[in-house]
């Protein structure tokens, strides 16, 4: 790790086999994200954002370069290892929430911790940032039963219930309309600010990639503007 | 927190989990009425067997406990046991199978009502004509017979002349001389029962009959009741094991679809319980409690059924089967199907616990 940069990534490509053709969707990328920052990484379509976005979760691996994630080396991390990343150091937000369907809110963000093997009280960053997320009161409520914006703040408080250190997320506001998205982004740039939450946000949405500290943009597999 | 998650999905798919439970309950129910009736038939020929009021039991070596077997016992026999010391009174009947567990009985009422001091009529009375028959309370109430009704057995008609009260040897009794007849075993019997003038010489008296009459089964009530084992029954012992087979088989199979589908359409939540660092354990642990408890909640139905399966039975065929609740069977019927299910649940199981989280996140 250089600089003390929480994510780091050398050279790294991604090549996906598509019936008989290789498909390059990573050529060679370099990203340095420092502990606490906010950054935004925007792209068409096809530009290999969210490919970067898995493989810096370890859900998928990397077929050349290395991965540093919080000083750990993802190459050759085997699935146990990946499953390891996931429960103790990303978290994830994603574009369709993700929720349980079938558990409360309060329980969507205690099977987190039940996964992390946490007990006892929740941490009290993690209250400070339940009061900033508000939804307090829609804590007995089920998912169907919540707005797709406040299905996306419970996301985020399952996402950081657990203090990870890097939370990625992936077009968080692409299933919302322009009110519920800027008070998602709001969200996690207070929590960014508040808590020091290290936020990595893919999104093709530059209003959306405007709430970051720092953007850089993908095309075809690489970075292009830091 | 998993416990909860587990009643959630279960709860979730009230109908799959119904259907799943009751697949579950109805192998308990079907060990358990199996055993039940094994069981309550050989209670049921253990009460008769002392309502005949017998102190000592002649059969021919041929003949099974159960009361079936051919006549081969020589009528003169029942002479020569009344000339025998402490050897009250002897009578002999025979007993001819009719189908599965039915008989009719031929005896000599005058000399068997002397063992046990008579049947007790319910309604009607003895034989009067050679066409008259008896029948006991359950055979009557089976066959919705009542007295002054005709009854057709062994190709011929009969007038129900007397019901009397059930425990008393036979569900269906008929004059010596006419079952003989009718059956061509004149002058043979099946069994012969001894009353003894006190049953504290029941020992002496087989031990001496044993070492004259060396080519039959010689038994105090205590012996006989003895032999009603299930081993008495082996059609029913081989019935109950096919049973279990089958309940497994079923069960299992019945698990497997139901986990089967409810993998397929939670392969989104699975995924997202791995995106949040679920292990494959964890997902495993999900899918085998939820088995474990449609298993728990199976065999408290199988249980409840099998009370239903007693009823019907008392309602429907009380003179041809009893079945009782084997307590006992309750925890080794509800382990059988519990395995079966969990059989079942193993390849669904290990399905979701392997399945790639990227695509079980992109799955709609």
């Amino acid at each position: 790790m250089t600089n003390g940069a929480i994510i780091e990534t050398r050279g790294l490509k991604k090549t996906y086999r598509q019936g008989d053709m290789d498909v390059q969707a990573l050529r060679g990328v370099d990203v340095q994200v420092q502990s606490g920052e906010f950054l935004a990484i925007v792209g068409p379509s096809g530009s290999g954002k969210s490919t970067l976005f898995h493989i810096l979760g370890g859900l998928t691996p990397a077929t050349e370069g290395d991965v540093l994630i919080n000083g750990q080396e993802l190459r050759g991390l085997s699935e146990a290892g990946r499953t390891e990343l996931r429960r103790t150091t990303v978290s994830f937000v994603f574009q369709k929430y993700n929720l349980l369907p079938t558990l409360t809110v309060r329980d969507n963000i205690e099977i987190a911790r039940d996964i992390a093997k946490k007990t006892g009280p929740l941490d009290p960053a993690f209250l400070k940032a339940l009061d900033m997320l508000g939804i307090g009161h829609r804590l007995d409520h089920k998912p169907r039963a919540l707005s797709g914006g406040e299905q996306q703040r419970v996301a985020i408080a399952r996402a950081i219930v657990n203090g990870p250190a890097i939370l990625l997320a992936d077009e968080p506001t692409g299933n919302l309309d322009t009110e519920n998205s800027t008070n998602v982004l709001g969200v996690l740039r207070d929590l960014n600010h508040t808590i020091g939450q290290t936020i990595l946000m893919i999104t093709h949405n530059p209003e959306a990639a405007a709430f970051a500290d720092r953007i850089i943009e993908m095309r075809d597999g690489r970075v292009v503007k830091h | 927190m998993i416990y909860k998650l587990v009643y959630e999905n279960l709860k979730h798919r009230p109908l799959r989990t119904l259907l799943s439970t009751l697949v579950i309950g109805v192998g308990v129910t079907m060990i358990l009425t199996l055993v039940g009736m094994s069981e309550g038939t050989l209670n049921e020929q253990r009460k008769r067997a002392r309502g005949i009021g017998a102190d000592i039991f002649v059969m021919g070596s041929n003949s099974s406990v159960i009361g079936t077997g051919t006549a081969s016992m020589n009528e003169g026999l029942v002479k020569f046991l009344e000339s025998q010391p402490h050897i009250k009174v002897a009578t002999g009947t025979v007993v001819h199978s009719i189908g599965t567990l039915k008989s009719i009985t031929g005896a000599d009422l005058d000399k068997f009502n002397r063992l046990n001091g008579g049947l007790k009529f319910v309604s009607g009375g003895t034989f009067v004509k050679d066409d008259d028959i008896l029948i006991d309370e359950f055979y009557s109430r089976q066959e919705k017979k009542k007295v002054g009704d005709k009854l057709t057995l062994l190709n011929r008609d009969w007038r129900v002349a007397g019901v009397y009260q059930p425990g008393n040897a036979a569900r269906v009794l008929l004059p010596l001389r006419v079952v003989q007849d009718l059956t061509s075993t004149q002058g043979k019997l099946t069994m012969i029962y001894a009353k003894l003038d006190d049953p504290a010489n029941t020992e002496a008296v087989i031990a001496q009959l044993k070492s004259q009459l060396q080519d039959y089964k010689i038994f105090s009530m205590e012996e006989l009741i003895s032999q009603y084992t299930t081993n008495a029954l082996p059609e029913l012992q081989v019935f109950t094991k096919v049973v279990i087979g089958l309940s497994v088989f079923f069960g299992a199979l019945m698990v497997f679809l139901a986990m089967y589908t409810a993998v397929l359409e939670r392969t989104r939540e699975i995924g997202i319980l791995k995106s949040l660092g679920a292990t494959p354990g964890y997902i495993l642990g999900i899918l085998l409690r939820e088995t474990f408890l449609m298993s728990i909640l199976g065999a408290i139905v199988g249980i409840g059924l099998s009370y239903v399966t007693r009823w019907v039975m008392m309602v429907l065929i009380p003179a041809t089967f009893t079945q009782e609740i084997v307590y006992d069977w309750w925890p080794i019927a509800g382990l059988i199907t519990m395995a079966g299910a969990l059989l079942g649940v193993i390849y669904p199981a290990w399905k979701a616990a392997t399945q790639d989280t990227l695509e079980s996140l992109s799955y709609d």
